[in-house]
């Protein structure tokens, strides 16, 4: 996976060193805003408790406001009704922000080729972590989010 | 032709609105009746206020396409007697250009409900209902899905490309 | 607590302000993206104050089709659609379809295969009440309540998933009986799993049922009188909190619930409370269903072969080609896990006796042509399962109330309508009436009791 490693002759020791200290504390402080609508919900729930615990990456206190989060974690299926209300929500997060696409409904539609729902979620926002699965179990879950934390930790920090 | 094992529902309506029954059946065991769309209000309040009926639960309404059939659609109402432990199902044909049935709003609340939704997936309009406007879909969404010439992959986005292979 | 009339009055009259300050109703959407809605879901109430003077619901922000969907497809084509409406408690979801078809088609299904039905539809319902009562009792601020009910449905999730393979969309269901039997040891485990969950609830009990916040957030509030539940259609728990003790498996029962013991919990004045009670006491009287169904279940697939050989698969079918099929039907095979469900000895227990609606056992598909054609009849396009020209309504006790499915065939092997009757769309329906006149807070106490799923209420 490219990401932008921020690599370049104008890229001093100091700075890449700065960059990762920044890229650690932010990737393991994740506010997450999960914009919960179907059935993954109960797999985010799960995620979210006890047995697959997710506070101990660092990402177990969801801000229930776009203004305080900084993962928009889209879980369930998105549909044409809805979509405009996704885009307000990723509008109103402050950068840096992430998009992970929490099951399969999100990352290409699921099997629900219809009428009424987006045929994914990159149609409307830029996505950063693809989590297929209907739904996704747990680990495929935690295996995202650490895959999510790499990328933080890699990516050029804007500050 | 009522049959003298009938039920006292299906006898009781035949006995009321016989000249408008189309057709009455009782295919696996669940009674069901054809009536023409004019008594359709006054059946439902005989069967919800008759104290020998007593079908107080409106239990779905909901319509089929029947596509090359004439008349078009049929409206289904069910209704369950809580009391007597006894379900009807009252169909209603309704024919194009212009569906239109009585709303039931008056005699059950979630008639309300209901009705909108069969409004937004068929197009089937309620006369006298206070608020008919869809329920499932958005206000800019064009024609009625759930009839049978609608695309399943009819889409109409707010926001996003309507081809999603584009 | 003075109101400003009084405060005002305090004031001596020169020095009191002399303009009128006047107040303007404000709107306030609650959703569709909200901590506290279960789902997606729009209320928008217009408010003085905190009183709630109007509010409006609006849904449909999950509509995905499923009823445009199921005619689409075959009639087994539909059991994953049908997972996701109630997705908390989808087996019984699975079910009420596949009963449908069956009541539809004549099918009788055998006694294991009912038993196994009525296992996994109780597991699924202590899933859904226990996820109702957590997120709710969350919402409230007790959030050690919702990890102490999500590490208890957990356990039941491994207990799904030991039988059907899957946490949550199981599509276990199939027209005729079901995928897969259970596996050996599934009674001590369920057993098992029931404990450790009845202490759960226990513990909850304690948390929860006494404490002074919570009875004060949520008794008294939220009121819907019976006349009106009926007036809305409501069934389930939301009706039987005020007074009216209907429920589906005593009043047209299904399956094998005739022969089980167990009460209907009934509440008195219809608030939350009330509401949260009767769970509890539901999930009770589940744990008690399962435990009479895992006493009485019929035994399972027994061993046919007396002498005890198992032949392999390969040589049985090439025997069977070559015509030497003498003593072939008593022997035992080992199939591939990947079929596992399909074998003879599991077909006759789960599976109802019909060519018109089963693939016949695997062993016996490769191994004579009669078996290979009726195959051939059920999977290829055009054939299949093709339930006669009719229509049928079948109800089943979903966890928010009755979940009516209304299956219209026309001969062929799709469905020409299948119509989900959403038990969650009838409270709803009522909400917008509940909640006016009480105040912005109580939407999330009385929101939180009527076990909104938006899977169901949308389709």
């Amino acid at each position: 996976m490219e990401v932008d490693k921020g690599g370049g002759p104008d890229f001093g020791f100091f700075t890449s060193r700065l960059d990762k200290m920044i890229g650690w504390a932010r990737k393991y402080s994740i506010f997450q805003y999960p914009f919960i609508t179907a059935c993954c919900g109960m797999e985010y729930m799960s995620v979210a408790c006890a047995h697959y615990d997710i506070d101990r990456f660092g990402a177990g206190l969801p801000r229930f406001s776009p203004r305080q989060a900084d993962v928009l974690f889209v879980v369930g299926t998105v549909s044409q009704k809805i979509a405009p209300v996704l885009l307000t929500v990723y509008e109103q997060m402050t950068s840096p922000k992430w998009v992970v696409a929490f099951g399969v409904c999100t990352c290409t539609g699921g099997f629900y080729d219809d009428y009424a729902t987006v045929r994914g979620i990159d149609h409307i926002v830029p996505v950063d972590i693809y989590i297929p699965g209907c739904p996704p179990r747990p680990e495929t879950v935690l295996n995202g989010l650490i895959m999510l934390q790499d990328k933080i930790q890699n990516q050029k920090q804007e500050i | 032709m009522p049959d003298p094992e009938w039920s006292k529902t299906l006898k009781k309506i035949q006995e009321q609105f016989g000249d408008h029954v189309i057709e009455m059946h009782n295919q696996l065991g669940q009674d069901t009746v054809v009536v023409s769309k004019s008594v359709i209000f006054e059946l439902a309040r005989l069967l919800r206020d008759d104290p020998e009926l007593k079908y107080n639960y409106l239990m779905d309404l909901t319509a089929v396409d029947r596509y090359t059939r004439k008349p078009r659609f049929e409206v289904v109402y069910h209704f369950l007697s809580l009391e007597y432990n006894t379900r009807v199902r009252v169909k209603v044909p309704v024919g194009e250009p212009e569906p239109e049935v009585e709303s039931l709003t008056p005699l059950w609340k979630i008639a309300n409900w209901l009705e909108r939704e069969t409004y937004d997936m068929f197009g089937i309009k309620f006369r006298n209902h206070p608020d008919l406007r869809r329920l499932l879909l958005y206000p800019e969404f064009q024609g009625h899905p759930l009839r049978k010439d609608y695309p399943v992959t009819g889409r109409q986005p707010l926001v996003g490309p309507k081809d999603p292979q584009a | 607590m003075s109101d400003s009339t009084t405060v005002t009055k305090d004031i001596p009259e020169a020095t009191r302000p002399a303009v009128e300050k006047t107040t303007k109703n404000m709107l306030l959407n609650v959703g569709p993206s909200h901590p506290a809605m279960h789902g997606v879901i729009q209320i928008s109430v217009e408010l003085e104050g905190e009183v709630i003077r109007k509010a409006d619901i609006e849904i449909g922000y999950l509509h995905r089709a499923f009823e445009k969907h199921s005619e689409s497809g075959t009639y087994t084509q539909v059991f994953p659609y049908t997972d996701r409406l109630n997705y908390v408690s989808p087996a019984i979801n699975n079910f009420g379809y596949a009963a449908a078809v069956e009541k539809l088609m004549g099918l009788e299904i055998p006694e294991r295969c009912k038993y196994i039905r009525v296992i996994m539809s109780e597991i699924s319902r202590i899933a859904d009440h226990l996820t109702c009562i957590g997120a709710s009792a969350m919402e409230l601020g007790a959030f050690s309540v919702f990890l102490y009910m999500m590490k208890a449905r957990e356990w039941l999730y491994e207990l799904m998933e030991n039988v059907t393979g899957a946490r949550i969309t199981i599509s276990y269901g199939r027209i005729g009986g079901v995928k897969a039997d259970l596996p050996k040891d599934f009674a001590g485990q369920c057993r098992h799993a029931l404990k450790d969950t009845r202490e759960v609830l226990e513990e909850v009990d304690k948390l929860l049922t006494r404490n002074r916040i919570f009875i004060d957030r949520t008794k008294g509030v939220g009121i819907i009188s019976a006349e009106d539940a009926i007036s809305f259609g409501i069934t389930g728990p939301f009706l039987r909190s005020t007074g009216v003790a209907y429920d589906v498996r005593k009043a047209w029962p299904y399956s094998v619930y005739d022969r089980m013991n167990f009460d209907v919990p009934v509440g008195t004045n219809g608030d939350n409370f009330d509401r949260y009670l009767v769970r509890m006491e539901e999930m009770q009287q589940s744990m008690r269903i399962l435990e009479q169904a895992l006493d009485q279940i019929p035994e399972g697939p027994t061993n046919v072969d007396p002498e005890g050989r198992v032949i392999d698969p390969d040589l049985m079918a090439d025997l069977g080609k070559f015509g030497k099929t003498a003593g072939l039907l008593k022997n035992e095979t080992l199939l591939e896990p990947t079929l596992r469900g399909t074998e003879k000895l599991v077909h006759l227990q789960i599976r109802a006796d019909s060519k018109q609606a089963w693939i016949p056992p695997k062993e016996q598909v490769y191994s004579n042509i009669e078996a290979l054609m009726n195959h051939f009849k059920i999977i290829m396009l055009g054939h299949g399962i093709r339930p006669p020209k009719g229509e049928v309504y079948n109800m089943v006790e979903g966890g928010n109330g009755e979940l009516g499915f209304y299956i219209v065939s026309d001969g062929t092997d799709r469905p020409w309508r299948v119509r989900c009757n959403a038990p969650c769309l009838r409270p709803m329906a009522a909400l917008a009436g509940i909640i006016t006149g009480g105040q912005m807070a109580d939407i999330i106490a009385t929101f939180g009791s009527v076990n909104m799923i938006a899977g169901e209420l949308d389709r």
